[in-house]
């Protein structure tokens, strides 16, 4: 059974529709990539997904509970986390309390040190600046404050986003290597990116979305050398 | 030179009341963007409902201090339940409209209720006037400074260590975000308004001791001053609402002993139109710079 299942989705922003019976299935241990033009939903999707926009029509299953209607703050604690478009760090608190934020729901107040720890030992940077104000730090280091803090629920699947959006060449290779070891240590990933040709190299298959719709689905190792894709996404 | 320290000390005292009122404004407006009209009505309400608890019910003083806190509080939570809240994705302009709608309501309410006579109050703080020196100081001041001042530290408190105050940090500046994290947005409102409206009941109190009349609107002319110590200060500041707040009174407590009575709220509102052009964000506002 696939861990995350859409179905049938149909999405509208006041009269236009977004989401166009976009279905999709992502299994556990799986790097998805949800590739696409500006516009063409990817967003829309994982909005719909944790919650924080509805859906007229189709179904959310994750891990075989029907996701479709519950608010957006209980998503979290059924094991998935969201690391949104843009960030989204909590820019007035600090790294620290971002972090802590990311574990709100957790119960087992003795373990969460632990996971922190964990998350420092991956961000270094993040230790270091851990009692700074999150608004201060570079992009690279806010993505990685908010992949972190995503992390910090101990999702069993993360959305990502756009995680390389508007940063450098170096933290773009960085980030993506910290998406791998993420899905290596054994979190199920879900991946939206502009950069194609990154995204496709860490996943394991790729949806590619235009206006609403999913047109094309493969292995990404297939999708890499596939001609339409080359030329309309990868800029060969 | 004493007389000038007993003012500035008055001047705290009443700064320290619009402090604790500007809190609600400013908290209110950090969470849910909006201003708060009605917020000056529930110390009012607070005043009537410490009167009838005590005089009517016959309750002690202690347990209708929590009381009138509780009922007030109660009252923040269902006032933005059933007024604001429908009206979340609306223009701010029907927000406005709706908050002035609710503060007239609760006048008229009270108008209603108790009529347009004022009620004697008689305080139900007994400290005799302490002297220092040449300065003498009423026992209410002094209560009310220890007040206000518990209640602020309390707060900022809450809001920097514990787990909901960091909710409640996280929700006024990104709610979509702050729900990702598993903060129930609405229940953080709630709190917001339930914490504002407790201070504005701890205002009335304090507000009908020293003054010891009420009536339906005796929580209009603090509320506007109030408001204007939050924006004074940087509204969505909490430590701007208490610095306003408190430069507010001591302003308006000096500039009324040693200027003009009549002028006064003229000038305090003066100072205002001053800050704001120097500082359009208040004295401690932020600039919020957006980062992509």
């Amino acid at each position: 059974m696939a861990m995350l299942k859409i179905e049938d989705l149909n999405v509208y922003y006041g009269v236009i529709q977004a989401l166009k019976g976009i279905s999709f299935e992502v299994n556990e241990g799986e790097v998805i990539a949800l590739i696409g033009a500006n516009g063409a939903g990817k967003t829309t999707i994982l909005h719909t997904i944790t919650g924080l926009i509805g859906a007229k029509s189709g179904h959310v299953l994750f891990e075989g509970k029907d996701l479709t209607k519950t608010p957006a703050h209980k998503i979290v604690t059924m094991g998935m986390a969201h690391v949104p478009e843009g960030r989204r760090i909590f820019s007035e608190l600090t790294v620290y309390e971002n972090l802590k934020m990311g574990a709100y729901t957790r119960k087992d107040k003795g373990e969460i040190e632990s996971t922190l720890n964990k998350i420092y030992n991956r961000f270094p940077r993040l230790r270091e600046r851990k009692n700074q104000i999150a608004g201060t730090l570079s992009g690279g280091e806010q993505q990685m404050l908010a992949m972190g803090r995503a992390l910090m629920s101990q999702p069993r699947i993360i959305l990502m986003d756009e995680p390389s959006m508007g940063l450098s060449p170096l933290f773009v290779s960085e980030i993506f290597d910290i998406i791998r070891e993420i899905s290596e240590s054994g979190t199920t990933v879900l991946l939206v990116e502009q950069n194609a040709k990154k995204a496709l190299s860490i996943a394991t298959r790729a949806y590619v979305l235009e206006t609403g719709k999913i047109v094309l689905e493969g292995k990404a190792s297939e999708l890499l050398n596939d001609d339409s894709v080359k030329k309309a996404y990868l800029g060969e | 030179m004493e007389s000038i320290i007993e003012q500035f000390i008055n001047g705290l005292r009443s700064g320290s009341i619009y402090a604790l009122i500007a809190l609600g404004y400013t908290m209110v407006y950090g969470i849910a963007k909006m201003i708060n009209f009605a917020h000056g009505d529930i110390i009012m309400v607070g005043a009537y409902v410490l009167y009838v608890s005590i005089t009517d019910l016959k309750m002690p003083v202690i347990p209708a201090v929590l009381f009138t806190i509780i009922v007030c509080a109660i009252l923040g939570i269902v006032i933005e339940k059933v007024a604001y809240k429908p009206l979340r994705k609306a223009p701010p302009l029907a927000v406005l409209i709706t908050a002035i709608g609710v503060s007239y309501l609760l006048q008229s309410v009270a108008l209603l209720i108790f009529t347009a006579n004022p009620i004697t109050f008689k305080s139900i703080i007994n400290l005799d006037t302490i002297k220092i020196g040449g300065i003498t100081i009423p026992g209410i001041t002094i209560v009310t400074l220890v007040v206000t001042s518990v209640c602020m530290i309390a707060l900022t408190l809450f809001i920097n260590k514990t787990k909901a105050g960091s909710a409640m940090r996280a929700v006024s500046e990104d709610k979509a975000a702050a729900q990702l994290m598993g903060i129930n947005v609405n229940r953080t409102i709630s709190l917001t308004f339930a914490i504002g409206s407790a201070l504005a009941a701890v205002a009335g109190i304090m507000f009908i001791c020293q003054f010891q009349s009420i009536k339906p609107t005796l929580g209009a002319l603090p509320g506007i001053k109030a408001f204007v110590a939050a924006v004074l200060g940087g509204i969505g500041s909490v430590p701007g609402a208490m610095l306003g707040g408190i430069l507010l009174g001591v302003i308006e407590s000096l500039s009324k002993a040693y200027l003009s009575t009549e002028l006064s709220d003229a000038i305090v509102f003066g100072v205002l139109v001053i800050v704001l052009l120097v500082k359009p964000s208040g004295l401690l506002g932020k600039n919020r710079i957006e980062k992509v």
